[in-house]
């Protein structure tokens, strides 16, 4: 994927933005990861060029080597204008002249030949930006600008915050790199698993994000879920990186990614798993989930991402909802409450629970759930105490949770989604009596 | 046919925060612009020039003087220029009108070039 064809003067789909990950790896070889900052403006500055040029003169034929090479003269000047100011090193910039241009800038014909170099420059690049010593956020921001060619603002769009606190986010980020003198290399085998973790934990991070039936600008959503599939992809596939969690994540990623369309309906409202139109699901991208899955049980060490993506498996492969195995899906969770105990995966095993057990065990399950801050503003925990509570007949007490859910969803498909559970509701308040406890299970919560 | 000079004036620093992506979408949309002209051979060439004010030369007291122009971050400058042909005024300003180029801020001056016959 990443060593995409451009065709001579044509702009292929987000040429511009792969370009910033490709100049940013190679310029950041030359220059030094602690010089990032001068390779991010120079990466810039050339795009702004190209903006002011290309116009008159047409695209060049080789948009990539024009940019590299304008990038990096604007890096040579910059580098040069700081040293005059400190004492002029004369061999480093001689040296950085001669690495300049010993880089091999090619041209369409023979991409297929740097196709690895440019792969390896990418990995390099991503465990800079996500080195075990920077904050998480700080290293998705700094990914997502600097690898995938984000704009600060469409950054913060995606994740519903500030163009200023992405910018600070960089900021740090650029600045732990400099103190602590984080090399460009793809770590060897002995710091690999150490290092790799926090490389998918970002990775995942903004997947995630992508995914989320939540606010945020659709497009810019989706191009986050397609970039850490693409990189994603990049670990598995190099022989210095590819280890059975990488292709645990990239299996769970393509599961989730294949019922991207079918997640909504035409309205936009969220569609429940049960509710989705499985013959919409991209088989081709279950497929290929598949075989990695099958690749990432290669290795011993059992991860979260593992667990994922074997409960995301059986959800594809089932044909029907109402043959879903919910047992064999319950065990995979006892186990990935094991390895993560957090609130999101104890709540989405007592969904499970109740399906196996009964509401009555789904809902102690519920509330045996300790308090946390994150999940006390998650509707769908309420909406999942409302849905078992209404299936048990206590219907009073069901509305209130699903009142509460209402007021804590986030966006106007969560709104109508939880709105639509409380008409259901209301609908058999009066007199008639409830559903007989236990009804045939139709919807769950969350939305998948 | 007559020619005709488009004089695009910009500031400078008005694309400064664009994203990867945006700056590609106007690039495609100035890309797709100039090819139609050249497919209908209506275009004759372009060039960017600097973003600076230049330098304005006068005769002050019998001496030649020469002065930088004006320029600031915020101030206009002729960005640079197409030269098209056209059939008249109507059609060059038709053109004019297509070119990514008139968005917020931006102008663009349309100049016959006289060729005596």
């Amino acid at each position: 994927m990443s060593g995409d064809p451009e065709t001579v003067n044509q702009l292929v789909d987000h040429l511009f933005r792969r370009e910033v990950g490709r100049i940013a790896s190679r310029l950041t070889r030359v220059f030094g990861a602690h010089r990032l900052d001068v390779v991010e403006d120079a990466v810039q500055y050339a795009l702004l060029q190209a903006l002011q040029h290309w116009p008159y003169q047409g695209v060049p034929g080789n948009p990539h080597a024009w940019l590299v090479r304008v990038a990096s003269n604007r890096a040579l000047d910059v580098v040069r204008a700081e040293r005059k100011l400190l004492s002029f090193d004369a061999d480093e910039e001689q040296e950085l002249t001669r690495d300049i241009e010993a880089l091999p800038v090619w041209s369409v014909q023979d991409k297929h030949k740097f196709a690895g170099e440019v792969d390896d420059e990418q990995l390099a690049l991503m465990f800079v930006c996500c080195h075990p010593a920077l904050p998480a956020p700080a290293s998705v921001a700094l990914t997502l600008k600097v690898v995938c060619g984000f704009g600060v603002t469409e950054i913060a769009r995606a994740f519903l915050t500030s163009d200023a606190t992405i910018a600070q986010r960089l900021v740090r980020a650029k600045r732990l790199i400099r103190e602590r003198r984080i090399g460009f290399e793809v770590p060897g085998p002995a710091a690999l698993p150490q290092r790799l973790d926090p490389v998918l934990e970002v990775l995942y991070l903004f997947f995630s994000e992508g995914y989320a039936p939540t606010a945020g600008d659709r497009l810019i959503k989706e191009d986050l879920c397609a970039e850490a599939i693409r990189l994603t992809r990049l670990l598995a596939g190099n022989p210095a990186t590819s280890r059975p969690e990488c292709h645990a994540l990239l299996a769970l990623m393509l599961f989730q990614a294949a019922r991207f369309a079918s997640r909504t309906d035409a309205a936009g409202d969220l569609l429940l798993l049960e509710e989705q139109d499985r013959s919409r699901w991209d088989r081709s991208m279950i497929s290929l989930g598949l075989l990695h899955l099958e690749r990432a049980a290669a290795g011993d060490r059992l991860t979260p991402y593992h667990l994922q993506a074997e409960i995301a498996a059986i959800h594809v492969a089932t044909s029907h909802p109402d043959t879903t195995p919910w047992n064999r899906i319950l065990e995979l969770y006892d186990l990935l409450r094991e390895l993560q105990p957090t609130a999101v995966v104890q709540l989405n095993r007592a969904i499970v629970l109740g399906k196996v057990e009964g509401s009555a065990a789904g809902l102690a399950a519920l509330e045996a759930i300790e308090p946390d801050s994150r999940l006390e503003r998650y509707p769908f925990l309420p909406a999942a105490q409302g849905e078992f509570l209404r299936r048990l007949g206590r219907i009073d007490e069901a509305a209130e949770r699903l009142g509460h859910a209402l007021d804590l969803a986030r966006t106007e498909p969560e709104r109508r989604f939880i709105g639509r559970k409380l008409a259901d509701l209301r609908a058999v308040l009066p007199g008639t009596g409830a559903e007989p406890p236990e009804a045939p299970v139709r919807r769950s919560f969350p939305p998948n | 046919m007559s020619s005709f000079m488009l004089l695009l004036h910009q500031s400078p620093s008005k694309f400064r925060d664009l994203s990867p992506e945006e700056i590609q979408q106007i690039i495609a949309r100035y890309k797709a612009w100039r090819e139609e002209l050249v497919r209908q051979n209506k275009m004759r060439g372009g060039e960017k020039l600097t973003n600076d004010g230049g330098r304005r030369l006068r005769i002050q007291s019998g001496q030649v003087s020469v002065t930088d122009g004006p320029y600031s971050e915020a101030a206009e400058v002729l960005g640079g220029y197409f030269a098209i042909e056209a059939a008249d005024y109507d059609e060059a300003v038709a053109i004019a009108r297509t070119c990514p180029h008139l968005t917020d801020g931006q102008w663009i001056e349309v100049r016959q070039i006289d060729a005596l016959r």
